[in-house]
């Protein structure tokens, strides 16, 4: 663990909740693809089943999206009854994006080493890339 | 019809704009979009999305209150600023927002288009997919998916299910300049026009993948083109107050381009289209609709341009032998009631102000499951029992105390509302800003429905035609 640091999840990945009824579905997806094997093997469905634990899941799944760096996890009867059975102000659970962003994964020194800010510069080049 | 051309690449790409992703969507969305398909050649189509899971069943409501009501009641604001452009330019709408009432929409629409010059507006509507009076509680019971809320058989305000893109496209190939529709799955909105424009067999299940993988890119307007996604400093878009809807350029093969109107805000790129791309899904292999089940593992996305990217690699396999149905009932009432803490200590005495509300109820309505959050605090990541806000040390200089609890009946939900506003004079210091209100709910049910009960139907609004 001496050669790895903590990082937020949001300096890594960026993400987008989705409802149908009772259950909610979080995209994620790597700012730098390198980052990716990385999460696959710290952010499994054990993993965001603990951060959701208030929430009480009842089923977490996880659906890999390698081609876009991307992962779908799926948590069963987290949103109370959902939008239209919750006592709480965001019954789509829109807001539940940021509870993941907000945890943390251990990288590499030289993989965490990468800011954010290079990442953005990383992504800007494949652009011009792909314009080219 | 474009139906009799022979050779698929001679095909042109057909554009299609989204100007709204939801009811309550911004007004203006279609301005830029006009203008730019204006300025373009071939087949071009302007959709809305207007109908969330509970919007139909509050345009029921509407329509019960008002047999003239229960489209969208932004439909005249939505459409007005277009209408005649899109006439006058051969851009064909194809719009939801009939709601409960499509017919209704369709009259609105007609005598907007009279007003504007276009006595001869040819404007369609779609029905069949109310099945209300087709179905009894009974057999929405037996159909019921993923619950039992229909065991009890409630009364049924509303029971529509999702049609596919074929009446549209039959709408489309029978002339109609606009096409209203009530519930329909979302993205066969985009793969009504590309059937009619293209003429994919009803069993090209490849072909029928993209145009549906087009519709759901389309289907939230903004949220493809940098709506739901800003992030400042981390994730920026440039131009939230203008932001451009997006724009498909699909080809006769199925191949798919996002962009956007040009001099609009907003951005088109891998991060925000993946976002979208992923937006309500669950198994990615398997994306059920009326019309395909649309497979997104293999997709991949290439920005080939500014505000351009290219989406290729959809899977299609054959469209689900039964269609889904959203079934909405009563479910009682919802109460609401909020009060203010700001300035030194203000984290301590909305605590304060919650446990006393808390142990009164718990005397006067012992059986009303009341929810209390404090804003400011813990409220959108919390729970309704309330640990993650006891567990929470988080304080603050500005804090908002929301109780919520629901119940068939009005008394202790009205016991709970006066309550609140009693901390006024006998609650903690310095409470203020005290709201209060009684809302009704709604609660939806999943069905899946067999194909043969279900009819969709084409008509034309005015008897002549």
């Amino acid at each position: 663990m001496n050669d790895t640091v903590e990082v937020p999840l949001y300096r890594l990945v960026h993400a987008r909740a989705g409802d149908k009824g009772n259950r909610l579905n979080l995209a994620v997806i790597c700012y730098d693809p390198a980052c990716y094997p990385a999460l696959a093997a710290q952010l499994t469905a054990e993993r965001v089943a603990a951060i959701f634990a208030s929430r009480r899941p009842t089923k977490v799944v996880r659906y890999d999206l390698p081609k876009l760096h991307a992962f779908n996890f799926v948590l069963d009867d987290v949103l109370e009854g959902g939008v239209n059975a919750s006592l709480g102000l965001d019954g789509h659970g829109k807001g539940l994006s940021f509870l993941l962003l907000g945890s943390t994964v251990r990288l590499d020194k030289a993989l965490a080493s990468r800011k954010l800010a290079d990442v953005v510069e990383i992504a800007a080049d494949s652009r011009s890339d792909a314009q080219a | 019809m474009i139906r009799s051309v022979a050779g698929v690449s001679d095909l042109p790409t057909a554009l299609i704009g989204c100007a709204a992703g939801f009811a309550a969507d911004r007004t203006d969305a279609g301005i830029p979009i006009v203008r730019t398909l204006r300025e373009r050649q071939g087949p071009r189509f302007l959709i809305y999305e207007t109908l969330g899971e509970r919007t139909l069943a509050l345009s029921q409501i509407e329509r019960r209150r008002d047999p003239a009501r229960g489209y969208n009641p932004s439909l005249a604001r939505f459409v007005e600023p277009i209408l005649g452009d899109c006439l006058a330019g051969g851009i064909k709408i194809v719009g939801n927002f009939g709601a409960a009432n499509p017919r209704a929409a369709g009259e609105l629409l007609a005598g907007m288009a009279k007003r504007l010059g276009f006595p001869s507006a040819r404007i369609a509507v779609v029905e069949g997919d109310d099945l209300s009076a087709a179905l009894s509680p009974d057999e929405f019971a037996a159909r019921e998916t993923g619950g039992a809320l229909l065991g009890a058989r409630p009364p049924i305000i509303a029971a529509n299910v999702y049609l596919g893109a074929a009446p549209i496209a039959e709408a489309l190939d029978r002339g109609a300049d606009i096409v209203v529709t009530g519930r329909v799955g979302d993205p066969s909105l985009a793969l009504g026009p590309l059937l009619h424009t293209f003429g994919w067999a009803p069993d090209d299940w490849r072909r029928l993948a993209c145009g549906t993988l087009a519709g759901h890119l389309l289907e939230c307007g903004s949220q493809v083109t940098g709506g739901y996604f800003a992030d400042p400093g981390i994730k920026d878009v440039p131009g939230m107050d203008t932001l451009g809807y997006p724009i498909a350029e699909i080809d006769a093969d199925g191949g798919i381009v996002i962009t956007k109107p040009e001099g609009t805000g907003g951005r088109v790129d891998r991060r925000t289209v993946t976002e979208q791309l992923l937006y309500e899904i669950h198994d990615p292999a398997a994306y059920l609709t009326p019309d395909v089940v649309l497979g997104i593992t293999e997709v991949e996305l290439a920005e080939i341009g500014p505000d351009r990217v290219r989406v290729t690699g959809a899977r299609g396999t054959p469209r689900p032998e039964t269609l889904k149905a959203t079934v909405c009932i009563d479910s009682g009432l919802l109460a609401e009631a909020e009060i203010s803490y700001a300035g030194p200590n203000a984290a301590a005495r909305a605590r304060l102000a919650i446990e006393t509300v808390r142990k009164r109820m718990a005397r006067r309505a012992p059986t009303l499951r009341t929810r209390a959050d404090a804003i400011g605090l813990m409220s959108i990541h919390g729970d309704t029992d309330g640990t993650a806000l006891d567990a929470s040390t988080q304080t603050a200089m500005d804090v908002r105390v929301r109780f919520a609890a629901e119940a068939m009946e009005r008394e202790p939900l009205e016991l709970l509302n006066l309550e609140v506003e009693a901390l006024y004079c006998a609650g903690p210091a310095g409470g203020g800003g005290v709201r209060a209100r009684i809302t009704p709910r709604l609660a939806s049910a999943s069905c899946l429905i067999e194909r043969e009960l279900v009819h969709p139907t084409v008509s034309f609004v005015g008897a002549e035609r």
